[in-house]
């Protein structure tokens, strides 16, 4: 188990080095996407402006404030609270992702499944788990709101962050078929039968 | 009691406001509890994560998770209270907008089909509000729960027969927490819906989901159901996050509601984590603010 700082944008070379348990903290860029901004992207033709190669993306929609464009605030958005989703419904845009975009870590809560296993294989990249919930520390971590494409879709704009010490996130799925929700998944399915016994059922 | 609905407005506004922010005592004794038991490392250094969390929220005068929920609201009349039903729904939903607009708190809200979000937390039936009563007097008690999505859309419903008997209850809830994995943001608290038709076997896993933890359901034999289920679902290894270890659950709940003689119906409905509500009690004294 090893513990990596990235400053994003980062290479394949970079993603390949991360094993499942590893931990990884990232600074500089972080994109945060959602639903509606995946179905415009990939299924009603629409394209961004920002360029995602080597970077990662969050499952997210954020609580903002409209303050106007300023310094400290270019977007015109101030964050308010910024936390995660669960990835599970975005499973069929990963590969997309990657192969359109160039996109290298997706982050997320609740884990993802085989589609993007193998994308992550085929095209070197990783999962990173979240503590979902989380949302009031996750905040913390985020400097600034610096752009927003796709922004009609508010919440699920494509918001592009500067984040500092954004970690340490669990690599849970990895680009060898590491995969820790499966490995928990399987051990509990595999207790099933033990549990309708203590309850009382008969199989 | 005259029921002032501008004082229902405001407060309805401050509920939403004060659940997204304080999480209820019960369930920070919940972290303490599991916090204590766990004996996964992955398991117990998430846990000191969201612990974590709720000192931050509180400390930063912060929402818990940014997921803002599909409102709910509960409201209990009580005996001797002159308020106008119809006018007092309308009230519940504006002080649900107001407190989306002027905080401001994401508005999770659109339309099933067009997807449109009037960035209201509202709309077509949303607020969602229910409406009881009590024969305490002269109280109106409103209780406001934001419902995650992540918790909600693990939700199940299974018509079984007479014939496969409580059973069939106890498997489908072992399955449902193994189907729902780390996507319902565990620790949970499980509900459970067991009884009545379709639609109020559903309503009955919402209540059981969003009742306080250390509560227990009315009837015994499902108090004696929810003891049997929320020690065994702890044994399956989901743990937080569904990451591993021993705390997939706080607690299961059960409601139960008599049925008919050919069904068997039994509902699922989990609360995430972050199991929020926030309570308002008027009273010819005033408003006082719990949970």
């Amino acid at each position: 188990m090893s513990h990596y700082d990235f400053d994003m944008p980062v290479s394949e070379t970079d993603v390949r080095k991360l094993r499942v348990n590893d931990t990884v903290t990232l600074n500089r860029t972080l994109y945060g996407i959602r639903d509606a901004t995946l179905i415009h992207m990939f299924d009603r033709g629409r394209t961004t402006r920002f360029d995602l190669h080597g970077h990662a993306v969050i499952h997210t929609a954020p609580n903002v404030r409209w303050v106007g464009e300023t310094q400290a605030h270019p977007s015109g958005y101030e964050p308010i609270c910024i936390g995660t989703t669960t990835s599970a419904r975005m499973e069929r845009f990963t590969r997309p992702l990657m192969e359109q975009y160039g996109v290298r870590i997706v982050i997320g809560k609740g884990g993802l499944f085989a589609a993007s296993q193998s994308a992550f294989s085929d095209l070197g990249g990783v999962y990173l788990a979240i503590i979902g919930g989380a949302a009031a520390l996750e905040t913390t971590w985020i400097e600034q709101i610096e752009e927003v494409d796709l922004d009609d879709l508010n919440p699920e704009s494509l918001w592009k962050f500067r984040v500092k010490g954004f970690g340490p996130l669990l690599v849970a799925m990895d680009s060898y078929g590491g995969n820790l929700y499966t490995k928990v998944n399987d051990a509990a399915r595999g207790k099933r039968a033990a549990a309708l016994a203590a309850l009382g059922v008969k199989t | 009691m005259r029921v002032d609905l501008k004082q229902v407005e405001e407060a309805c506004k401050e509920l939403y406001i004060r659940a997204v922010k304080l999480l209820p005592p019960d369930i920070k004794q919940g972290f303490s509890r599991l916090d204590k038991s766990e004996t996964d490392a992955t398991g117990k250094s998430i846990l000191a994560t969201m612990i974590r969390n709720i000192k931050v929220a509180e400390d930063t005068n912060n929402l818990l998770c940014q997921d803002t929920g599909i409102p709910i609201y509960n409201v209990v009349i009580g005996t001797g209270l002159d308020v106008n039903g119809f006018e007092l729904k309308r009230a519940i939903a504006e002080g649900c907008a107001r407190a989306t607009r002027e905080h401001p708190l994401r508005s999770s809200v659109v339309h099933p089909v067009t997807r449109t979000n009037e960035h209201t937390s509202c709309g077509r039936l949303v607020p969602v509000i229910n409406i009881d009563f009590s024969d305490e007097s002269d109280t109106l008690s409103i209780e406001m729960i934001p419902k995650g999505s992540g918790s909600e859309n693990n939700s199940w419903l299974k018509m079984a027969i007479p014939a496969d008997g409580i059973d069939a209850v106890k498997t489908f809830v072992v399955d449902c927490v193994l189907d729902a994995g780390g996507k319902t943001c565990p620790p949970t608290i499980v509900g459970v819906g067991v009884g009545g038709t379709a639609d109020l076997c559903v309503h009955l896993s919402k209540v059981a989901a969003t009742r306080p933890l250390g509560s227990h359901c009315a009837d015994p034999e499902g108090a004696k159901l929810e003891n049997e289920l929320s020690s065994v679902v702890n044994q399956l290894g989901v743990g937080p996050q569904g990451l591993g270890g021993d705390s997939t659950s706080f607690a299961v709940h059960v409601e139960t509601a008599a049925t008919h003689i050919t069904m068997n119906p039994v509902a699922v409905n989990m609360q995430c984590h972050s199991a929020r509500r926030a309570r308002a009690t008027f009273t010819p004294q005033g408003v006082s603010y719990g949970f």
